[in-house]
C-alpha cells in the first residue's frame, strides 16, 4: 500500500515537472527542471524494481545530459522568445493522439500483473536458468553481457558513430576562416563534452 | 474503480508526459527546448516499459535464495540501451544546435527560417 502511494506521488510530481518545463520560458530554468525530472524517473525506476536503469538513468539523464545542456547554454544564450501566436493544430495534434492512445490502455494488462504476456514468454526461463549457464547473480547483466551481447555491440556502435560526428559537427576546423578565430576555446570545450559523454555512457551501460 | 484507476496510473502518466513531450518538439521554436521535450519523450517510454515489466510482490531481479518472485528482466535491458543511446542523439543534436548558432546567430527556429528565405 504505502508503495502504491510513493509510486502515485512520485508519477504526479514527474507530470508536474513536465507541464512546468513545457511553460517556462527561462531556458536555465528548464534544463535544471529536466535533470529534476530525470532524478524523479530513477527513483520511480528503483520503485519498479529496475534498479539498474535508476543506476543509468540518475548518472546519464540527470547528470550529463544536464552538463551537455548547460554547456550549450553558455554558447547559444537563456532565454526563449515569446511565439507570435499559439498554433492550434499541434494541440489538436497532440490531443488526439493522446485520446487514442488513453483508450488503448484499457486493452492493457494491469499494472504488476504476473500473467501478463510480457512476463510469461522468455523472462522465466532467463530467470530460472541464467545462473547455470552464465553465473552472475544479476540477470540483467546476464543478459545484457551474454544473451543479448550483440545488442550491447549494436548500441557501442551507436555511441562511437554519435561520438565522431558530435567531434566532426564541432572539432578539427579552427582556422578554416576569420570568422571561427575568435571562439576557439567553446569549440575545444565543446568537443571535449562531447568525447567525456562517450566515454560515460559505456561505463554506465557496463 | 479505484482497482482501473490503479491498474493504468502508470500507464496514463506514462501518456501524459508523451504528450507533454510531443507538444513540446512541435509547437514550441527554441531549439533547445524541442531537445528537451525530445528528452521527455524518451523517458516516457522508458516509463511504460518498465511499468509493463514490473510484478506484484516482485524484486530486483537479482537472484538470491531468499526472493522467490522477481520483476521481469528483459525490459530493464531494452531500457539500458535505449538510455545511452538516448544520450548519444541528445549529445549530437546539442551539436548542431551549436553549429546552426555559429552560422545564423540565432536558435529560434522562425527566425531559421526567414534567414533561409522561406516564410
Amino acid at each position: 500500500m504505502i508503495i502504491t502511494l510513493i509510486d502515485i506521488i512520485l508519477l504526479t510530481f514527474m507530470g508536474a515537472t513536465a507541464f512546468a518545463i513545457l511553460r517556462l520560458r527561462s531556458l536555465f530554468a528548464v534544463v535544471m527542471l529536466s535533470g529534476i525530472y530525470s532524478l524523479l524517473a530513477a527513483s520511480m525506476f528503483v520503485s519498479l524494481d529496475a534498479v539498474d536503469v535508476a543506476f543509468t538513468e540518475a548518472a546519464v539523464g540527470a547528470g550529463i545530459s544536464t552538463v551537455l545542456m548547460m554547456a550549450v547554454l553558455a554558447l547559444t544564450g537563456e532565454r526563449e522568445r515569446l511565439p507570435a501566436r499559439t498554433p492550434i493544430l499541434p494541440l489538436v495534434v497532440v490531443t488526439l493522439t493522446g485520446a487514442a492512445l488513453f483508450y488503448a490502455t484499457f486493452e492493457m494488462p494491469a499494472f504488476g500483473d504476473a500473467n501478463a504476456p510480457v512476463n510469461l514468454h522468455v523472462a522465466p526461463h532467463y530467470l530460472k536458468n541464467s545462473f547455470a549457464e552464465v553465473g552472475l547473480p544479476n540477470v540483467v547483466t546476464s543478459i545484457l553481457a551474454s544473451y543479448r551481447g550483440y545488442d550491447t555491440l549494436g548500441e557501442v556502435t551507436v555511441i562511437f558513430t554519435a561520438g565522431v560526428a558530435v567531434m566532426l559537427l564541432l572539432g578539427g576546423r579552427k582556422g578554416d576562416d576569420a570568422g571561427i578565430k575568435r571562439e576557439p576555446a567553446d569549440d575545444a570545450g565543446n568537443a571535449d563534452s562531447g568525447d567525456d559523454d562517450d566515454r560515460d555512457t559505456r561505463g554506465g551501460a557496463a | 474503480m479505484l482497482q482501473v484507476i490503479l491498474d493504468h496510473y502508470n500507464y496514463w502518466i506514462a501518456i501524459f508526459l508523451m504528450m507533454v513531450g510531443f507538444y513540446t518538439v512541435v509547437a514550441r521554436g527554441n531549439l533547445v527546448k524541442k531537445l528537451v521535450g525530445l528528452n521527455i519523450f524518451q523517458t516516457s517510454v522508458f516509463l511504460l516499459y518498465i511499468s509493463m515489466g514490473k510484478v506484484t510482490g516482485g524484486t530486483a531481479p537479482i537472484l538470491d535464495d531468499r526472493f522467490q518472485v522477481y520483476s521481469n528482466p528483459i525490459p530493464h535491458v531494452l531500457i539500458l540501451t535505449a538510455i545511452v543511446v538516448g544520450v548519444a542523439t541528445t549529445a549530437l543534436g546539442l551539436g548542431l544546435v551549436v553549429r546552426i548558432r555559429e552560422s545564423y546567430g540565432t536558435i529560434e527556429e522562425d527566425e531559421l527560417d526567414l534567414a533561409d528565405g522561406e516564410t
